[in-house]
C-alpha cells in the first residue's frame, strides 16, 4: 500500500488579478522507503504541492483533489488539530532556506526539543539525550555543546542539518525535502544530499526531493515526477527517465545538462514557465516546445500512457523521435510571428 | 555587554550638555522673569527689584549666570527653588513618585491592551477586529489629549459620577507616606476604602495619559505582527505540527516583541510631555503640574533643573531598554 497517494490535485490561488491555478490536476504516489523526486523549473507548482499536503497553504489557496490519502488517513476531510498530530511526526517536512527557516530568537537544541515535546511528550532530560542523538546523527561535531547555540552562529549548511534534525525527530514516515540545497554552497549540497539519502537508507521512510536540479535527481531518487506549469508532464523511474525521455519538456531538461552537452554552446529551454495571465491554450508547454504543430496550440493533450511515461503529449518522444507527429513541415515556425 | 552600557553612558554627556544649555535659554526666552511675577499687580521699586535680581544673581551677563548654574549641576546640586526655598532635588523626588505611579499605570495600560490588540489584529487581518481596532487606534493617536481628558471628566465624572474629578486620593483620608505611591500607601494605611479611592482617582489620568501610547503600541505590534507572520520560520513552526496559539504566542510575538520594545521605550519620553497635561487637568500632584506652575512663577532654577531631571530620567529609561533588547533578541547579545 502506498504511504501517499495524492490523485488530480488543484490549487488555486485568490489573487488581486483573479484566480490563479499552480497546481493543475497533479497525481503521484510515493510507496514506503521510496525516492521520489518531483523536477521542474521555478514556479512550477513543485512546492505549493507539498505544501498543500502538509496544510502549510495560506488561507488565499483553495485545493481540491479526488483523493489525498497520507498513510490511511483522508488527508481531504481531516480536522486542522488531527493533521497537527501527523504533520511534524509522521509526515516532516524540510525547506529551502535553512538560515530563515529556523526562529532566531532560540537555540536550536531547544526547537528540536519542542517537536519531541509536541509529539512524543518526552520530558526535559529526554529530550535533551534525543536531541544531542538527533545532532550526532545529522553530522554536527560536538554535538552536546551545540544545544545552546542560536542558528545566527552557525552556518547555511548546520542549519539545514538542524532542519533535517527537526523533522527526523519523530521518525516519519513520509519527509518532504523542499529543495534542501538550493541556498547552500556547491561542497555542502552534495553533503546534504548523502546524508538525506543515508538516513532514508538507515531508517527506511519514504523521501519525497523536490529539486531543479537534475544532477541532483540522477544521484538520489528512484522514481521522477517532472512538473511543467503546475502540471505533471512525465513520471518515470530514474534510469528510465534519463535514459528515454518521453516529455519533449524532460528531453530539452535533460539536454541542458553540461555532462550531456553535444555542442560548445549549451541548449536552453526559450521562454519561461507560463504565469497567470499568458496561459497558452492547448498544451501549456507547446509555446516553447521545438514539435508544436497547431493541435498542440489547439488542443488539450492526453495523459499517455506508462510506456510512454504518463506524458502529457500529443506527439510523446520514443528514442527522441515524436510518435505520431505529422514531420517537420507541420512544426509552427514561431520565428515569424514572435 | 560591559563595554556596550558604559559607550551608551559615554553618549550621555553630550545630551547632558544638551538639554542643560537648551533648559537654561528656553525659560528665559520667555517674557517677565521670577521677580516682577513674586511682586505681582501692586508692581515693585525699581532699587528693590535691582536688589532682588542681584540676590538671585540675574544681573549678571547670560554666560555667567549659565556657566554658574552649569558648575552647581556637575556639582550635584540643582539649585533652589525661587517661589518656595526649596531645594529642586528634594522638590523634584518629593512629586516624582505621583508621576511614576500615573505613568507606570499609563504604560502597563497601553501594553496589557496594546500588544495584544495588535496581535489579534495581524492574526485576523482584515477581520471586523482589525479594522475597527486600528480605525480606534487612529483616532487614539489623533485626539489631543486635553480634549479627550475633558471629554471623560464629563461623561465619567460629570454624567456619570463614576470617578473623582481631580487629585490623587479623596481628602477625607490621611495617612503617612511610605512609598510615595498612593496604590501602596494606602493599602498600608490599613484604612477601609483607602485604596478603593486612590484606585478611582487613577482611572481617568491613566486612561487619558495610555491613550496615545496604547495606540502606537496596537498599530506597531500590529505591523510587526504581519511582517513575521510571513516568515519563513513561521512556516517551520506551523511544519511542526504546533497548535495556532503556540505558533504566534511563542514563535511570533518573541521576533514581534523587538520592534515593539523600542516603541515603548520611546514612548516614555511622550509620557512625560503627556504628563503635563494630564497632570495639569486632573490636578494631579506630580512633577508635570509642578513644571507648568513652576514656568508660570517663571522659577528659572526650578524649570532648568526639573527639564534636566526629566531629560536623565528618560535617558536612563531608553538605556535600559537598550538593554532589554539584548534579553528578547539573542542576535544583538552576541554583537556587542
Amino acid at each position: 500500500m502506498p504511504i501517499l497517494e495524492i490523485s488530480n490535485l488543484s490549487v488555486d490561488f485568490r489573487t488581486v488579478g483573479g484566480e490563479f491555478r499552480a497546481v493543475d490536476g497533479v497525481s503521484m504516489t510515493v510507496e514506503p522507503g521510496e525516492i521520489v523526486s518531483i523536477v521542474g523549473e521555478s514556479g512550477s507548482g513543485k512546492s505549493v504541492s507539498m505544501l498543500a499536503l502538509m496544510g502549510l497553504l495560506p488561507w488565499t489557496a483553495t485545493i481540491t483533489a479526488d483523493r489525498m490519502m497520507f498513510d490511511g488517513k483522508d488527508l481531504l476531510t481531516i480536522s486542522p488539530r488531527q493533521r497537527r498530530r501527523i504533520i511534524g511526526k509522521d509526515m516532516a517536512m524540510i525547506f529551502q532556506e535553512p538560515m530563515s527557516s529556523l526562529n532566531p530568537c532560540y537555540t536550536v537544541g531547544w526547537q528540536i526539543g519542542e517537536v519531541l515535546e509536541a509529539h512524543l511528550g518526552l520530558n526535559k532530560r529526554a529530550r535533551r539525550d534525543r536531541t544531542v542523538e538527533l545532532l550526532e546523527l545529522v553530522g554536527i561535531p560536538s554535538a552536546a555543546e551545540r544545544l545552546d547555540t542560536y542558528p545566527h552562529q552557525m552556518s547555511g549548511g548546520m542549519n539545514q542539518r538542524v532542519m533535517i534534525a527537526m523533522a527526523i525527530a519523530c521518525n516519519p514516515k513520509l519527509l518532504i525535502a523542499d529543495e534542501p540545497t538550493t541556498a547552500l554552497d556547491v561542497t555542502i549540497q552534495a553533503q546534504i544530499l548523502d546524508l538525506l539519502a543515508k538516513l532514508q537508507r538507515d531508517t527506511g521512510m519514504a523521501l519525497v526531493l523536490i529539486t531543479h536540479d537534475m544532477g541532483v535527481v540522477a544521484e538520489t531518487a528512484d522514481r521522477v515526477s517532472v512538473q511543467y506549469a503546475g502540471q505533471k508532464v512525465e513520471e518515470q523511474p530514474v534510469a528510465e527517465l534519463f535514459a528515454d525521455p518521453h516529455h519533449p519538456y524532460t528531453a530539452a531538461l535533460l539536454s541542458a545538462l553540461p555532462e550531456r552537452a553535444t555542442t560548445r554552446r549549451l541548449p536552453s529551454i526559450p521562454g519561461v514557465v507560463p504565469g497567470q495571465y499568458d496561459r497558452p491554450t492547448g498544451c501549456l508547454f507547446s509555446p516553447r516546445c521545438d514539435f508544436a504543430t497547431e493541435r498542440c496550440v489547439e488542443k488539450v493533450p492526453p495523459v499517455q500512457g506508462a510506456a510512454a511515461g504518463h506524458a502529457l503529449c500529443h506527439y510523446p518522444l520514443n528514442q527522441g523521435k515524436p510518435v505520431g507527429h505529422p514531420g517537420p513541415a507541420a512544426i509552427l515556425d514561431r520565428r515569424l510571428s514572435a | 555587554m560591559f563595554g556596550f552600557i558604559l559607550r551608551r553612558l559615554g553618549l550621555l554627556i553630550p545630551t547632558f550638555i544638551g538639554v542643560s544649555l537648551v533648559a537654561f535659554f528656553f525659560i528665559r526666552l520667555l517674557p517677565g522673569d521670577p521677580v516682577l511675577l513674586m511682586a505681582g499687580e501692586r508692581g515693585i521699586s525699581p532699587a528693590r527689584y535691582a536688589e532682588l535680581m542681584s540676590r538671585f544673581g540675574f544681573d549678571l551677563p547670560l554666560w555667567r549666570q549659565f556657566l554658574s548654574y552649569f558648575n552647581s549641576l556637575l556639582h550635584g546640586d540643582f539649585g533652589t527653588s525661587i517661589s518656595t526655598k526649596k531645594p529642586i532635588f528634594t522638590e523634584f523626588f518629593t512629586l516624582f513618585p505621583a508621576t511614576l505611579e500615573l505613568s507606570f499605570c499609563a504604560v502597563i495600560f497601553a501594553v496589557v491592551l496594546g500588544v495584544p490588540a495588535g496581535v489579534i489584529a495581524a492574526v485576523k487581518r482584515n477581520s471586523w477586529f482589525d479594522h475597527t481596532a486600528m480605525a480606534t487606534a487612529l483616532v487614539g493617536y489623533s485626539m489631543p489629549i486635553f480634549w479627550w481628558a475633558l471629554l471623560l471628566i464629563i461623561v465619567f465624572s460629570g454624567m456619570l459620577g463614576w470617578t473623582p474629578v481631580s487629585g490623587r486620593i479623596s481628602l477625607t483620608f490621611f495617612f503617612p507616606k511610605v512609598t510615595g505611591f498612593m496604590l501602596i500607601d494606602s493599602l498600608l494605611s490599613g484604612k477601609a476604602g483607602a485604596f478603593r479611592s486612590a484606585a478611582s482617582h487613577l482611572i481617568l489620568p491613566t486612561i487619558v495619559l495610555g491613550t496615545i501610547p496604547l495606540a502606537v503600541i496596537a498599530r506597531q505590534t500590529r505591523s510587526a505582527m504581519l511582517e513575521v507572520l510571513g516568515e519563513d520560520y513561521i512556516r517551520t513552526a506551523k511544519a511542526k505540527g504546533l497548535s495556532p496559539f503556540r505558533v504566534v504566542a511563542v514563535h511570533a510575538l518573541r521576533n514581534a516583541l523587538i520592534p515593539v520594545i523600542t516603541t515603548i521605550g520611546l514612548q516614555i519620553g511622550v509620557l512625560m510631555a503627556g504628563a503635563i497635561l494630564t497632570e495639569t487637568i486632573f490636578s494631579w500632584p506630580g512633577i508635570g503640574k509642578w513644571m507648568v506652575d513652576s514656568i508660570f512663577r517663571r522659577d528659572y532654577p526650578a524649570v532648568q533643573g526639573g527639564l534636566v531631571l526629566i531629560a536623565l530620567i528618560v535617558m536612563a529609561v531608553n538605556l535600559v531598554v537598550d538593554m532589554l533588547y539584548g534579553l528578547v533578541n539573542p542576535k544583538i547579545r552576541h554583537q556587542r
